[in-house]
């Protein structure tokens, strides 16, 4: 037990290492030891978070007669393109897949723009009130968007904007997550590059643009990543504000093609899903590390 | 952009030298106890850029944060359906009718056991998945990608694959439970089980996220300090109650507020795989929300169900902050 512990230790501790894998009598049972501790869950964890993936996948490929068979038939005879071909033709997926592209692109873009000049005016440019500014966006924080959908859709109704990208995209452009993590990381910056490029006689605009955005690239690009992600997963507000087809988000659209069956068409689901899925996965693994050190930030910076 | 800058911005009072003829006519100004004319104005612009700089999203969050927030408990105290050009002033009505509905005590104790199963659920196989990770083993990073990527796809495809996976006729879960031996539940037609079934999946789409953040918090665990309690023959249980879980204490406080949070709003995977049902099962007063707004149309009451939830949420994250985080160890 004190060698498992142990062992972790770096250079400076090579005495207690040493005594500590002395006095595991058997090294052998340590072996089995780290694997029934260590790889057998490490295993155990990855195949339960796969599986569920894997099986979209194999199911997206399975013909009708595969899928709605008992026994379950885990393999289908060979690759089915066909619940692919169904979900292009029958519904507008080209045109889903660009308003998801449309939403996502110009919603987190702007989000992050908004973000970078109110965290940049936060720290860096002088306002009498500026801690009530403060104040406002972190409690903003504090409201879910879920529970302020109804006087929000009365709002953009009355604005004649349902089934439109202004009104998917507008009520959510307002950033109080994004600004307050850059501000947090500006906070951070060494004080000498910005009275240099003060005394340069730069303005606050130029002072953004070449001094700060360029030595904050990392910190924007995991607050642009994480919008990116959470714009193209949002559900509940397109979903309500939009009900013509050609104005669906994909993630909408999945529950048109969930409803179009009164029994679910399993293998043209999956292939829909799997459609949704696969680009934010290629994505997530390209950059996983920013990504996930975006979305657990405020744990350690809060 | 040649506009003279009074200050730098991080380092007040140290103004550097001001080219402003304005500057040196204005000693009348000193000697009224006043800022010379020239920093005045240029504060005023400081004011002025600050305002562009910053107004956009100002506008914004209080257009689509504040103003709604109000709304609903304007909205609370009408009898009004969706897009009707009448709506009946009723007081409290809406919250007594509420409060004296047996389903809104339903919902309620729904909306606990999700949120109470949830969150202790991912919190608890997180820490378990982060303690397995933070031993050096090989492919260890590899897991870390994977356990996590749930957390970044759409709950909504989520949903479905799960809900295929559960089709108690021709789902991949059913075999495997029968395998053991067991009769697997009803999960599309019993109320109880049907909860269940959104709780697992729920706890699977999130606990890579509190897995990362205690493996960060795990990180920071000093090595000399479990090394010494291994020396003083603590046993390795020992080791983890009494040294690595109090320093784990502040990430398991900010899951708390968090994955509390998200899971009494959560929403997506419920309508793909659910719809709230069977007979109500799974309705959250999150769902609630959403049928009453958008599926009845009582635009009233469910402004009203969104402020009580608004409410208990405010309460929650408050109690968590006052009473949880005295007990927090900050390092």
């Amino acid at each position: 037990m004190n060698g498992e512990l142990a062992r972790g230790g770096r250079g400076q501790v090579t005495l207690v290492r040493r005594s500590a894998e002395s006095s595991a009598s058997n090294p052998a049972g340590e072996q089995v030891k780290r694997l029934l501790t260590g790889y057998l869950p490490l295993v155990l964890a990855v195949v339960v978070m796969i599986a569920p993936l894997l099986w979209m996948l194999i199911s997206s490929v399975k013909t009708r007669p595969e899928i709605f068979t008992v026994p379950l038939q885990w393999l289908p005879e060979r690759p089915y393109g066909g619940n692919y071909a169904e979900v292009v033709d029958r519904y507008p997926f080209g045109r889903f897949f660009l308003n998801s592209v449309v939403v996502t692109a110009v919603g987190a873009g702007i989000k992050v723009l908004l973000a970078m000049f109110t965290a940049y005016a936060l720290v860096f440019i002088r306002f009498p009130a500026k801690k009530l500014v403060f104040i406002v966006i972190i409690v903003a924080l504090m409201v879910p968007p879920q529970v302020v959908v109804v006087p929000n859709y009365t709002l953009i109704a009355d604005l004649g904007w349902q089934n439109t990208y202004l009104g998917i995209i507008v009520p959510g452009l307002g950033t109080a997550f994004g600004t307050f993590l850059l501000r947090q990381q500006f906070l951070t910056l060494p004080h000498a590059i910005i009275d240099a490029a003060t005394l340069d006689g730069a303005g606050h605009w130029r002072r953004l643009w070449r001094v700060i955005a360029p030595i904050s690239a990392p910190t924007i690009a995991t607050v642009a990543l994480v919008t990116i992600v959470s714009e193209w997963n949002e559900y509940l507000w397109p979903l309500i504000i939009v009900d013509r087809p050609e104005m669906m988000t994909l993630p909408v659209a999945l529950t048109l093609m969930q409803n179009a069956d009164g029994t679910n068409n399993w293998g043209v689901l999956m292939a829909g899903t799997a459609m949704v899925v696969l680009p934010v996965l290629i994505i997530f693994t390209l950059l996983q590390r920013h990504i996930v050190a975006g979305l657990t930030q405020g744990a350690t910076t809060g | 952009m040649a506009l003279p800058e009074t200050e730098s911005p991080v380092s007040p009072r140290t103004d550097p030298p001001v080219d402003d003829p304005m500057a040196h006519s204005s000693s009348q100004d000193h000697r009224r106890g006043r800022m010379p004319l020239s920093r005045r104005r240029s504060r005023r612009r400081e004011a002025l850029i600050f305002l562009a700089f910053t107004i956009p999203n100002l506008t914004l969050i209080a257009l689509f944060t504040y103003r709604p927030l109000l709304s609903n408990v304007y909205y609370s105290t009408l009898q009004w359906n969706m897009g009707s050009p009448t709506a009946r002033f009723v007081g409290f009505g809406n919250y007594v009718r509420w409060f004296s509905d047996p389903h809104s005590w339903n919902y309620l104790r729904i909306t606990a056991i999700f949120t109470i199963a949830t969150v202790g659920g991912t919190i608890l196989i997180g820490l378990l998945i982060a303690t397995v990770l933070n031993q050096k083993l090989r492919g260890r990073n590899v897991a870390r990608a994977v356990v996590f990527a749930p957390y970044v796809l759409s709950g909504v495809a989520i949903g479905l694959v799960w809900m295929f996976m559960f089709d108690p006729q021709f789902g991949v879960i059913a075999p495997v439970i029968r395998a053991f031996g067991m009769t697997p539940p009803n999960w599309y037609n019993s109320p109880g089980w049907a909860l269940v079934m959104v709780i697992i999946v729920y706890i699977w789409k999130h606990l890579g996220y509190a897995a990362v953040v205690y493996l960060a918090g795990l990180q920071i665990v000093p090595r000399d300090l479990l090394e010494a309690a291994a020396l003083d023959g603590a046993g390795k249980w020992r080791t983890f109650r009494s040294i690595t879980l109090p320093l784990l204490s502040p990430m398991t406080f900010f899951l708390l507020v968090t994955v509390t949070l998200s899971s009494m709003q959560s929403f997506d995977m419920i309508h793909a795989m659910t719809r709230g049902g069977p007979v109500d099962g799974t309705t959250t007063l999150m769902y609630q929300i959403y049928r009453e707004g958008f599926v009845t149309g009582r635009a009233g009451y469910s402004a009203t169900v969104a402020t009580i939830l608004f409410l208990l949420l405010l309460g929650f994250t408050l109690l968590q902050m006052r009473f949880l985080e005295r007990k927090v160890h900050y390092s």
